[in-house]
């Protein structure tokens, strides 16, 4: 065991993997010499050499398409998109060639691809947004939200053992904000939620960054026995534990910190509405972004991101219902 | 980086009797399945649309056959040779065009949209050229690895205009990467000309990118094979990509709806004097080889097919939404066929 940040849980999944397969390669800009815009890869390009910790043109959509090729010839590659915003230049080839190739072809695509996502520091319309909704609206992409610097590493390592393309969101806010006990050697997260804090009266459902102010906004709110439940993986999506949940506490808050609309909280709250209408005792009630891209200036970003106030006002309307 | 023309290309030159015959049976089974197909698209078995590559089977056939198994191809969807080179039967050909089970992509995916991953292919997507960045991604691995091996990748002349082409054309020249980008230039994307397409011809764009481009005769399946050839020799040695500009002509609308009212008569016309088997199958009875016995066994055989395809049962439904997500460890692409006499014949490079 040892005390990791988010980041360091980040870095130390991905010197195990380079340590312990050598199809294992990472790839994207300024992640080699410069040890990436986060320093994530800080130091492997002495380690792993140049070949291994690569970095590319600034062309996003060849680092997914060429990751595709390499992966189908038996490679196992990393790629990191130097913010999540960035991928929309490579969607294609995620989406249109990686998605879809399995179910076509019979053909596995093991590539991971690296998210650094969210907003909370006037990063602004272009370097703060949470795109996961977008690829779980696509067939064959698996998608996972770490909350934990345990699960950022076990989540890793699942997704870089993976036989499918994974995106891995890895919230910036979180990078050297949280710190916690990670377990030595390489240790796979599954792929379900986890109960985050145990409660009975109502249940918050967040994932990333978000589970973090669930708890905070819910550690004490008028006695209110509140369970926190982390979804860790939007696909594939824990549906059992979602329903537990429910069926337990009754009331329903759904957390998201991206867009509102056809969000995964969206996608949550349909699955509520469609196999546990009989288990609520209020609306399900949702918190997250309203449709407007990111703000740059302080008061107009905390405008729009959910925070610690907007959970505890949505939780203490709901627990009155 | 000098363009070359396709009479410097010296065709024929390492290639034995049975490989030229071998190359007129891979464009006579490409054209003769391509028109079963079209009678079966106008028959009505054929869902969705139907598209050939009628008159420009030289391209597909000529480039494939110079690729070792060990070599990997992303074919681009008039390219239906190299399918038949790298040793997909006929009858699973037609069964794709019906939507069969037993067809490729067992009637997930359409048309020319499948490679068989046993055999060192990758099935193309719509968005054009995004395969360029696949093979330039297998050819990263080979160079990373050591192994002497290529990737080959087919696109047309509209493909040129897509940000994917500079990515994949700069990161190959980048890296120097065995990679093989096949031009297939056949004057029309969907309606579109060339004049309407580029400003300077691509042909000129290699050098750009800093490796060595060269424009052939892409209705002459030898020349392709001899530019090909040298493009993967280039490849292996670690003298990085090539670009071959294949220039040919659609003869056939973009799809089997499109009667192609853009396109000049006189054009197409001028062009029909070119074909590429006529060419081939003189060559073929120049050396004393039997045309008309390879065109009876290729008709049997698309004969053959068309009943065994026919006879395959359609998809079953309750499996629409199986097998999104692959499980267990991920296999990689297997070895294809290569046919050609160089590669059985005390030169193994690339052979694995």
């Amino acid at each position: 065991m040892a005390t990791l940040t988010y980041l360091q849980a980040i870095s130390a999944a991905l010197r195990d993997e380079l340590r312990d397969d050598e199809r294992v390669l990472m790839m994207g800009e300024d992640i080699g010499v410069f040890g990436g815009a986060f320093k994530v890869t800080d130091g492997f390009i002495e380690e792993f050499g140049a070949d291994r910790v690569m970095d590319t043109p600034l062309a996003e959509s060849a680092i997914i398409g060429t990751a595709i090729g390499a992966a189908v010839v038996g490679m196992r590659p990393v790629c990191e998109m130097q913010f999540s915003d960035f991928i929309a230049c490579g969607f294609d080839q995620l989406v249109n060639v990686a998605g879809k190739m399995h179910y076509r072809q019979g053909l596995a695509v093991p590539i991971t691809v690296r998210l650094p996502s969210g907003g909370g520091f006037s990063g602004g319309p272009f370097h703060s947004q949470n795109p996961e909704a977008w690829f779980m609206h696509s067939p064959g992409i698996k998608v996972v939200a770490p909350a934990t610097a345990e699960d950022a590493k076990g989540l890793l390592h699942a997704a870089i053992r993976d036989p499918n393309p994974v995106c891995f969101m890895e919230h910036k806010h979180l990078y050297r904000r949280i710190k916690g006990e990670v377990p030595d050697g390489i240790h796979e997260t599954p792929m379900t939620a986890r109960i985050a804090r145990e409660g009975s009266d109502l249940v918050v459902i967040a994932y990333g960054a978000m589970v973090h102010v669930a708890l905070e906004a819910t550690e004490d709110l008028d006695g209110a026995s509140v369970e926190v439940l982390d979804l860790r993986s939007l696909v594939p999506l824990d549906t059992e534990a979602i329903l537990a949940s429910v069926a337990k506490c009754s009331k329903v808050v759904i957390l998201d910190e991206a867009n509102a609309t056809c969000a995964a909280g969206a996608q949550v709250a349909a699955l509520i509405a469609e196999h546990a209408f009989e288990d609520l005792d209020g609306p399900v009630t949702r918190v997250s972004t309203p449709d407007v891209p990111i703000p740059f200036s302080p008061p107009l970003e905390q405008a729009v991101l959910p925070g610690v106030e907007r959970v505890k006002e949505a939780c203490r309307e709901l627990l009155a219902y | 980086m000098a363009t070359q023309t396709a009479q410097q290309a010296q065709a024929g030159s390492h290639l034995l009797p049975e490989d030229r015959a071998a190359l007129l049976r891979a464009m006579l089974l490409m054209r003769g399945l391509e028109e079963r197909a079209m009678s079966l698209y106008r028959q009505g078995k054929v869902p969705g649309s139907f598209y050939d590559g009628y008159g420009q089977e030289a391209v597909s056939a000529g480039a494939a056959f110079a690729m070792a198994p060990a070599d990997r191809l992303c074919v681009l969807h008039r390219d239906l040779a190299a399918h038949v080179i790298r040793g997909v039967p006929p009858a699973r050909i037609l069964a794709q065009y019906l939507g069969r089970a037993t067809g490729v992509t067992r009637g997930r995916d359409g048309n020319v949209h499948f490679g068989d991953r046993h055999l060192g292919c990758v099935g193309m997507v719509s968005m054009l050229p995004d395969m360029m960045l696949v093979a330039t991604g297998m050819a990263m691995a080979f160079k990373l690895r050591g192994e002497r091996r290529c990737a080959i990748t087919w696109f047309g002349d509209g493909s040129t205009s897509r940000g994917d082409f500079h990515e994949a054309m700069n990161w190959a020249g980048v890296q120097k990467l065995p990679v093989v980008f096949v031009l297939e230039n056949n004057q029309y994307a969907y309606s579109t000309p060339l004049d309407k397409q580029f400003a300077v011809d691509p042909g000129e764009r290699a050098a750009a990118y800093g490796f060595s481009g060269v424009t052939v005769d892409g209705n002459d399946a030898e020349a392709m094979f001899e530019a090909t050839r040298a493009a993967r020799e280039r490849a292996i040695s670690g003298q990085g990509p090539t670009l071959i500009e294949a220039v040919t002509m659609r003869m056939h609308g973009h799809a089997a709806h499109d009667d192609m009212k853009y396109v000049p008569k006189e054009q197409v016309e001028e062009w029909r004097k070119r074909d590429p088997i006529d060419r081939q199958e003189a060559r073929v009875t120049g050396a004393g080889g039997a045309v008309e016995a390879i065109r009876e066994s290729v008709r049997a055989e698309i004969d053959a097919a068309a009943e065994e395809a026919l006879a395959a049962p359609m998809p079953d439904p309750a499996g629409a939404a199986e097998g999104v997500f692959g499980v267990g460890e991920a296999e990689p692409l297997g070895d294809g066929l290569a046919p050609w006499s160089g590669f059985a014949t005390g030169a193994p490079e690339g052979v694995s």
